[in-house]
């Protein structure tokens, strides 16, 4: 018997999430949603229509595009953006190379310059808040962020100078130049976004589905061959059944042998997997325990 | 149905509260390879005996260069039965405030206490900080039972110990479960080595327990969040008041009311996330249509006619003061939220302080520091719409921010008032 009046899990966290959405959009002056095309920014934006429906989201989303993205990606979060009608800010990260702001670095890695990147856009448009579509449990860094993270004027996270944060009761308070980011998925995990993508029919990127594709291997992990990646001397290319679990760099997200090319497959495929999201998929969150941490000092997502 | 249940634990290495957790999402199939393999890692490179889970949880550097958990975890696993949102605190008195704020949301306090040591001023404050945030459900797990022989009595010992305390706080459900987390027995396996223990194991305990009614679906409570106008053609005479349901059953058709107006109308409509609804109840974001256009903006709530919250500018709380930089002053006034509306609130009074181990009250106190817990008296600027806490988790609670740094300084717990006004 389902008891009344109870919210089962993904109800009760959509509710959580909205909250948080409608709050910021009360409290904050000018916010600002995250929106990278991948599957926890894409069921971000799905709460944020529901929240507001059938006005429409009341603030502009932005994509800080490294200039490394995947094609399908790109053309995922231009389609999205023209349906659902939301405005949608791009700051490049190759135009700040061309000008300057920032220089490559030798790994071929944009996840730390499109921090400065980031923070540039976010001041010329005014934004107080930026939505990020991360989660507590995808790294043990972010496992202790709050909801409502306070960053000071240069958008650095001080993790030991934390806001208490307790009920449901947030804390928005920022003087000029400072912000919060927020996060409404905080306690969601891989498998509930898939199950709500699922519930709610979320489109989603092809990529994230399973397909035969030409593969190289790079230390124990499966790289498709792309404009990004093509093999190196002494690299052979071999076909395999591959998905992508997340949507990084496309020179630096590798792939993970799988079969679930439908949203129930990938479900089933996340209850029985033993290895985590980032685990599986990132070459360049290997660098050190505290990689993620010091990234976000800086003023990372 | 598959329930989302939030646990709150609060303890030390020493209680093996780590080795706990970690056995819970081990067991529970929640951990992963990966993240087991690079916590062996650095076990290994700093010389570690053992495998130390509490790595796992230690997400700042900080944290793992000094061997202890400062701030709140929060960990995520599921069983087939439900979804456990855990959060992971610190249990050294100087981490009172993270206690209190992984208490503030809990279904369930789960409290450690090592079966060589029975009851300490630790798992004395912990049941306590429990029942002040009202958290209805604790479950005890006596650990280490295999460095007492398994022994029966030593676990009826400890559970009346505790009782005894207990019965002070008013925690209506208390559970007792002896483990060792160590060796599993009794965490999500039941003890091959405990045949006298005839309860559930750890896990299966917070499977089944039952917290639906934990919340309050008497008193209609909707704080407005905000309200919801299209400027379009097609939705122009939509508005919609959006909150989130902190207590009570809406129905289309009800009869409500508003504050601070008091002007009354008629639900017709009530839009949840995926469209109508006929009924709202606690946690549902919501939005309410009704039948007469009357002000309502943010920080207002909607009630039933004949159940109204207080309508109070004076409000007696249960402080925690969380700031380490400067005291509460008595006389000062800081910036205070209670459910969606933003007041300013006078210290009016500090009736006492609480030692948090002994139960104390010290009358002569004149100020909060960090970690402190006592009795205030607030005079707020606008009224505000309160019940005590203990009926209401969301209308009873507020926080307070300095208004020069616009920190959270503060938790409040608002109890009923004894005083004469």
């Amino acid at each position: 018997m389902t008891p009344r009046y109870v919210l089962d899990d993904l109800a009760a966290l959509e509710a959580e999430s909205i909250h948080i959405i409608r709050e910021v959009a009360a409290e904050m002056q000018r916010p600002c949603l995250l929106f990278s095309g991948g599957k926890d920014s894409i069921v971000m934006l799905t709460l944020a229509r529901k929240a507001f429906a059938p006005a429409p989201i009341p603030f502009p989303v932005m994509h800080v595009d490294t200039g490394l993205n995947f094609p399908e990606v790109i053309a995922f979060r231009d389609r999205i953006v023209a349906q659902w009608g939301v405005e949608l800010v791009v700051a490049s990260v190759q135009d700040a190379i061309d000008r300057g702001l920032v220089r490559e670095e030798p790994n071929g890695s944009r996840n730390r310059i499109q921090t400065r990147v980031l923070l540039e856009a976010a001041e010329q448009h005014g934004f107080d808040a930026l939505f990020g579509g991360a989660r507590r449990d995808e790294e043990k860094a972010r496992a202790k962020e709050r909801v409502f993270s306070f960053r000071d004027d240069f958008g650095q996270w001080d993790p030991k100078n934390q806001r208490p944060e307790l009920w449901s009761l947030y804390n928005g308070r920022v003087f000029p130049g400072e912000s919060i980011r927020v996060f409404p998925l905080s306690n969601w995990t891989e498998i509930d976004i898939w199950k709500y993508i699922e519930r709610e029919n979320v489109p989603v990127p092809e990529l994230y589905f399973a397909h035969p594709r030409d593969v190289v291997e790079r230390r124990n992990m499966l790289y498709a061959v792309n404009s990004f990646v093509q093999p190196l001397e002494g690299e052979t290319t071999t076909k395999h059944t591959v998905r992508y679990r997340t949507m990084g760099d496309a020179n630096l997200t590798a792939a993970v042998r799988s079969e679930a090319d439908t949203v129930r497959k990938i479900v089933e495929e996340l209850m029985l997997t033993r290895i985590t999201e980032r685990g599986a998929t990132r070459g360049d969150d290997k660098i050190s325990d505290s990689a993620m941490e010091d990234r976000k000092r800086e003023g990372y997502f | 149905m598959v329930e989302l249940l939030r646990v709150a634990t609060a303890g030390s290495v020493d209680d093996g509260k780590s080795t706990l957790i970690g056995r819970l999402l081990h067991d529970s199939k929640a951990l992963f390879a990966d993240q087991l393999e690079a916590v062996e890692r650095v076990s290994r490179t700093r010389g570690d005996d053992y495998t130390d889970l509490a790595l796992l949880t230690d997400g700042l550097r900080a944290e793992r260069e000094q061997g202890i958990t400062i701030d709140v975890a929060y960990r995520y696993f599921s069983t087939p039965r439900r979804s456990f949102i855990l959060a992971d605190t610190p249990g050294h008195v100087q981490y009172t405030r993270n206690m209190v704020t992984g208490a503030s949301t809990a279904d369930v306090a789960l409290i450690l206490i090592d079966a060589r040591k029975g009851m300490t001023e630790q798992s004395r404050r912990h049941a306590f900080l429990a029942s002040l945030l009202g958290v209805s459900h604790i479950v005890v797990c006596v650990n280490k039972m295999d460095l007492v022989d398994w022994s029966e009595a030593r676990f009826d010992e400890i559970s009346a110990e505790f009782d005894d305390f207990a019965i002070r706080l008013g925690v209506s459900d208390i559970v007792y479960v002896p483990v060792s987390a160590l060796l599993g027995d009794n965490v999500v396996d039941r003890s091959e080595n405990m045949r006298w223990f005839d309860g559930s194991t750890l896990l299966r305990h917070l499977e089944h327990l039952h917290v639906s009614s934990d919340r309050n679906l008497v008193d209609v409570r909707l704080p407005v969040q905000l309200v919801i106008r299209p400027q379009s053609h097609r939705h122009r005479d939509h508005r919609g008041y959006a909150g989130m349901v902190a207590g009570g059953v809406l129905k289309v058709g009800d009869r409500i009311a508003v504050l601070p107006s008091g002007f009354e109308s008629t639900i017709t409509a009530i839009d949840g996330p995926s469209g109508p609804v006929e009924e709202a109840f606690p946690t549902m974001s919501v939005q309410v249509r009704l039948a007469d256009e009357i002000d309502i903006s943010r920080g207002d709530m909607i009630c039933r006619p004949n159940n109204l919250p207080t309508v109070t500018q004076d409000l007696d709380a249960q402080l925690c003061w969380m700031d380490e930089t400067t005291p509460l002053r008595i006389g000062g006034s800081y910036a205070l939220k209670h459910t969606t509306r933003w007041a300013r609130a006078r210290v009016r009074g500090l009736d006492y302080r609480l030692d948090i181990n002994t139960l104390h009250r010290d009358q002569d106190a004149d100020q909060l520091t960090l970690n402190e817990i006592g009795r205030v008296q607030l005079r707020s600027s606008v009224p505000l719409f309160v019940d005590a806490y203990e009926r209401n988790r969301e209308t009873g609670s507020f926080i307070l921010a300095d208004e020069g740094t616009n920190r959270t300084v503060a938790a409040g717990i608002i109890v009923p008032r004894t005083r004469a006004v």
